[in-house]
């Protein structure tokens, strides 16, 4: 990167560590901080969207609906992540290709199982083999950001079915002696005070699902955990510039501090949004708050 | 709506023939001197070389792609690049479920690792680390010693570092350079004769890509373009 980088043999100190830092290796590790926060940017959101969803359908009072929901809670909780993450992510991306494959090539006479291989015609493949690689990369990404938003969504669901039911019920009666309908009382009534009871188990689902980016390796995206490894490892100056002994260890301290640094921050910020959401609740916090403003 | 039909036909069919000539080349990235990420986090080494040169020969535009060796099989027969060329070894095991070119390297010797000062060891008695689903693994089983297996060829070699095993096997092409960097680790003198050559997997219904790959590596083989590569990079003996 720098103009005396281009003969790393003879440096040392800081100037040498200045140009092994700035590698080509070590800009796709600075990279990869984002790729991982850009998930959960999204993930989290979704998961949280997809858990209401899920929530909402578990109590509903039409049937169909609340087996539905309650069906999704129960398959995804109870499947174990790695699992899941190897299986439906497979299945996914065939899925989507051998519906491609129906629409794009109709006349295609060979089966699409042949033994141990899945073959769709070239034009059904998702990304086409054609397309560059960032669009292949991108295409992970969002096999990756479903995968992690069905799963975490699960869990939120439960997190949420539980909170709506914690509501008290005196709250629901007294909208329905206003005249509001199921509907109005749901929205105008339940959901402004359920998070109180849904944040500490939302906020435990934030933590795991920090950690749990590693499994973004699975999916053949390359994260932060994959190039520390890599870049970590011993290497051999016939192969690199930069040959170094295993330096995995200081690698992966420094995960450490991102992590624990993370998560620190997320704590602060829950710790916040849980004062805030404490407000005017029936709950000792809530209590607490009031007692404070009138003293 | 017909016509709609017709051009959607001619679309795909025009599509098809614009992209058969793209190949996706799988491979570990972690291997050196078969594959491995340069300072620039590139596919470099034997195989980056050989297989620039095969798809110039065989007129294809290539793509590499990297890909954790423990799934490097399932994401081929399903699709996700058309060929594995990642040092991998021509087994009876994998040739039931993909199919192997014919071998681009003789097949090397694999070699012991082990600290420097226990170059006594009794192979047959120890515990040996060896990369999970290689060959290397399958024989140190089969021999009856004790086998430790990692995801990793990085940390098979941290393994006998740290004593958790007595010594590695894997090939000699890579244990070599490493064994003459360290002073602390040592190769010992008994070999093992395993497998049949690396090759290039593909999927068992691809036979045409095979063969076009086949031809290649023969051309290379016939204009002596192959030993060269065999010899710079130094993988074993050449042909």
């Amino acid at each position: 990167m720098f103009s005396y980088c281009t003969d790393p043999d003879t440096l040392s100190g800081l100037t040498w560590l200045s140009c092994y830092l700035t590698t080509g290796k070590h800009m796709a590790l600075y990279g990869s901080f984002g790729t991982v926060l850009l998930l959960l940017a999204i993930t989290a959101p979704t998961a949280l969207a997809l858990g209401f969803v899920g929530a909402s359908a578990a109590r509903s009072h039409i049937a169909p609906l609340s087996w539905l929901g309650k069906f999704y809670i129960a398959i995804v909780r109870g499947v174990p992540d790695i699992a899941f993450f190897l299986f439906f992510v497979i299945a996914l991306d065939q899925g989507i290709e051998y519906l491609r494959h129906k629409l794009r090539c109709p006349d295609w006479s060979e089966p699409i199982r042949q033994g141990n291989d899945f073959v769709v015609c070239s034009a059904a493949k998702m990304p086409l083999s054609t397309a560059p690689q960032w669009l292949h990369e991108i295409y992970g990404f969002g096999l990756a950001v479903v995968t992690f938003a069905i799963v975490f969504g699960a869990f939120a669901a439960n997190v949420l079915f539980g909170a709506m039911r914690a509501v008290p019920r005196a709250q629901i009666e007294t909208a329905e002696a206003y005249g509001m309908s199921r509907r109005q009382a749901f929205w105008r009534v339940l959901v402004p005070q359920m998070w109180i009871y849904a944040l500490p188990g939302l906020s435990n689902l934030w933590m795991v699902l920090i950690k749990a980016t590693p499994l973004l390796f699975l999916l053949g995206v390359e994260d932060i955990v994959y190039w520390a490894r890599e870049l970590g490892g011993a290497k051999t100056a016939r192969f690199t510039s930069y040959p170094h002994p295993d330096w995995r260890m200081w690698y992966f301290l420094a995960l450490l501090v991102f992590y624990l640094v993370f998560t620190r921050v997320s704590e602060v910020a829950l710790e916040r949004l849980t004062r805030r959401l404490s407000r005017g609740q029936a709950t000792a916090a809530g209590e607490a708050l009031r007692k404070a403003a009138t003293t | 709506m017909k016509n709609l039909i017709l051009t959607t036909a001619a679309l795909a069919l025009s599509a098809g023939f614009a992209m058969a000539d793209t190949v996706r080349l799988g491979t570990e990235g972690a291997y050196p001197p078969f594959n491995f990420l340069n300072d620039d986090g590139e596919v470099d080494g034997f195989e980056r070389e050989l297989g620039d040169e095969l798809c110039a020969r065989a007129e294809l535009t290539c793509e590499w792609v990297t890909n954790d060796w423990d799934s490097i099989i399932p994401n081929l027969v399903s699709g996700n690049y058309d060929a594995i060329i990642a040092g991998m070894s021509i087994t009876d095991e994998r040739e039931e479920v993909i199919d192997f070119t014919q071998n681009y390297t003789q097949p090397d010797p694999s070699a012991y690792m082990v600290l420097a000062g226990n170059e006594g060891l009794d192979v047959t008695d120890a515990v040996i680390a060896a990369q999970t689903n290689t060959i290397q693994a399958a024989f140190v089983a089969d021999m009856g010693a004790q086998l430790v297996e990692f995801a990793t060829p990085d940390e098979t070699i941290s393994a006998v570092r740290s004593g958790e095993a007595d010594a590695v096997l894997a090939d000699k092409s890579y244990l070599a350079p490493i064994a003459e960097e360290n002073a602390d680790l040592s190769l010992l003198d008994r070999d093992e004769l395993i497998g049949g050559g690396i090759g290039m997997g593909l999927r068992e219904s691809d036979e045409e890509l095979r063969e076009t790959f086949d031809a290649a590596i023969q051309s290379m083989k016939d204009d002596g373009s192959l030993n060269e590569l065999i010899e710079k990079w130094d993988v074993g003996e050449t042909f």
